[in-house]
């Protein structure tokens, strides 16, 4: 299983995510982004990210999207 | 807002494609993004083909097209036509109404309703719902709904968050009262606060076209666009839908005493895969009951997308069975409809490609 940083350094290797507080606002992850990477956190923790959860508050940082993934039932 | 109507049916469905067909993997390059991102994109979404029409085809053109082949092929009698509704936001001009040049160019009778509705993606539904209300008239016996946008006509070439979805198509739905005694029920809401989501900011009167509405400019995510073009926020619509559909489906099998189970197809707008699988999973359904393969095969043709998938998932099944169908468009205006029906027994049911 990979980490949710290996994921987004796949989806885009330019950026360091470990160094950013705010993807969104870095311009390190659009909203097509967002799309890649939900499908990507789906398919890598076996869950299903709720379409009403695919809001930018949810994918600012690394800890952002840990705790989508707890509330969604995964064990990042 | 609920509606039931009773003793109504669609008899036949005819879905026109023009027989251009685009590749996203070609059209890659002409967007400022890695080819990788573009790639990840194709797969999530299903971005592949969709069919566009040349410069010039406008929507009238389309329905002609449609219309004529019903009639040679004897499916359908021009006399007939009591009221030709056209559901459209790309109509041939602002005046004269583009229902009216069908009506000319065919030579059909004038005595009959001609009528342009302006919506989008919801107006598969709206349209039937106007098709029925018109049915309760004695003099209209036979409805011809065309539901019909060139929105490609309208996508910045340059903006990979439109361009690479938008298709092209027109369809023809015959309505006429049902000998039988059943009943439809639709629901329709609308919210006109957010009506800047998805909209053509230049071209009509509040901000005419001009020389500066076309210049193209960075509008950010590496796309660009000018006023003249269409612009959706992408990530606004997504929230919307799934915000706001699967409440009004629930709401609308609910008013109709109708368990989920019992509905064979649930036959959505078809805006790309993701938003729709996403949508099958809030709502509990299996992805085999909401078809997502339009967007893959066609684009996303608007208002159009609903007969699309229906033609090109149950094409032949549903000229001898009949099927419960839940129906459900959603976009400009904003705008969201759904309609539970038993469609079948069809006269004629395909796709023809405009030539």
């Amino acid at each position: 299983m990979k980490s949710v940083a290996e994921i987004l350094k796949e989806i885009r290797p330019e950026f360091d995510f470990t160094a950013s507080s705010d993807f969104i606002a870095d311009g390190m992850l659009d909203s097509f982004d967002m799309v890649t990477l939900v499908s990507a956190l789906d398919k890598n923790f076996g869950i299903s990210i709720p379409g009403t959860d695919i809001v930018p508050e949810n994918f600012q940082n690394l800890q952002t999207i840990d705790a989508l993934l707890r509330k969604c039932g995964a064990q990042p | 807002m609920n509606f039931t109507f009773h003793r109504k049916r669609i008899t036949g469905m005819l879905v026109v494609l023009p027989e251009n067909e685009r590749s996203f993997s070609e059209e890659m390059k002409n967007f400022n993004f890695p080819e990788a991102r573009s790639l990840k994109l194709k797969e999530v979404m299903g971005f592949d083909k969709r069919r566009v029409v040349e410069p010039g085809v406008c929507v009238s053109d389309l329905a002609v097209f449609g219309l004529q082949h019903l009639f040679e092929a004897g499916l359908l009698k021009r006399e007939d036509i009591d009221a030709l509704l056209l559901i459209t936001q790309t109509p041939d001009h602002f005046v004269p109404p583009t229902s009216n040049i069908i009506q000319g160019r065919l030579g059909l009778k004038q005595d009959m309703l001609c009528l342009d509705i302006s919506q989008a993606c919801a107006g598969f539904v709206l349209g039937l719902m106007q098709a029925f209300m018109l049915l309760e008239q004695e003099s209209i016996k036979k409805v011809v709904l065309i539901n019909a946008d060139v929105l490609s006509r309208k996508a910045s070439p340059k903006d990979r968050n439109i361009y690479p979805l938008i298709g092209d198509a027109a369809s023809i739905a015959i309505v006429e009262r049902d000998p039988q005694d059943s009943t439809i029920h639709a629901s329709l809401k609308m919210d006109g606060a957010r009506a800047g989501a998805l909209t053509i900011p230049a071209g009509g009167l509040r901000q005419p076209s001009s020389m500066e509405t076309a210049i193209l400019e960075d509008v950010g995510d590496n796309n660009l666009r000018a006023k003249d073009h269409l612009f959706m926020d992408g990530a606004a619509i997504f929230n919307f839908v799934q915000t706001e559909v699967p409440p009004m489906i629930e709401g609308l099998l609910a008013h109709a005493g109708v368990a989920k189970d019992g509905v064979d197809y649930f036959l959505c707008h078809q805006p790309n895969r993701f938003m729709l699988q996403k949508l099958a999973e809030k709502m509990k359904v299996p992805y085999e009951k909401m078809p997502n393969n339009v967007v893959e095969h066609f684009g996303n043709n608007s208002g159009v997308s609903i007969p699309t998938v229906i033609a090109y998932n149950l094409a032949t099944r549903l000229l001898q069975e009949n099927v419960r169908v839940c129906l459900a468009g959603f976009g400009a205006g904003l705008t969201w409809s759904a309609m539970l029906l038993n469609l079948g027994s069809l006269s004629f049911n395909a796709i023809i490609e405009y030539k």
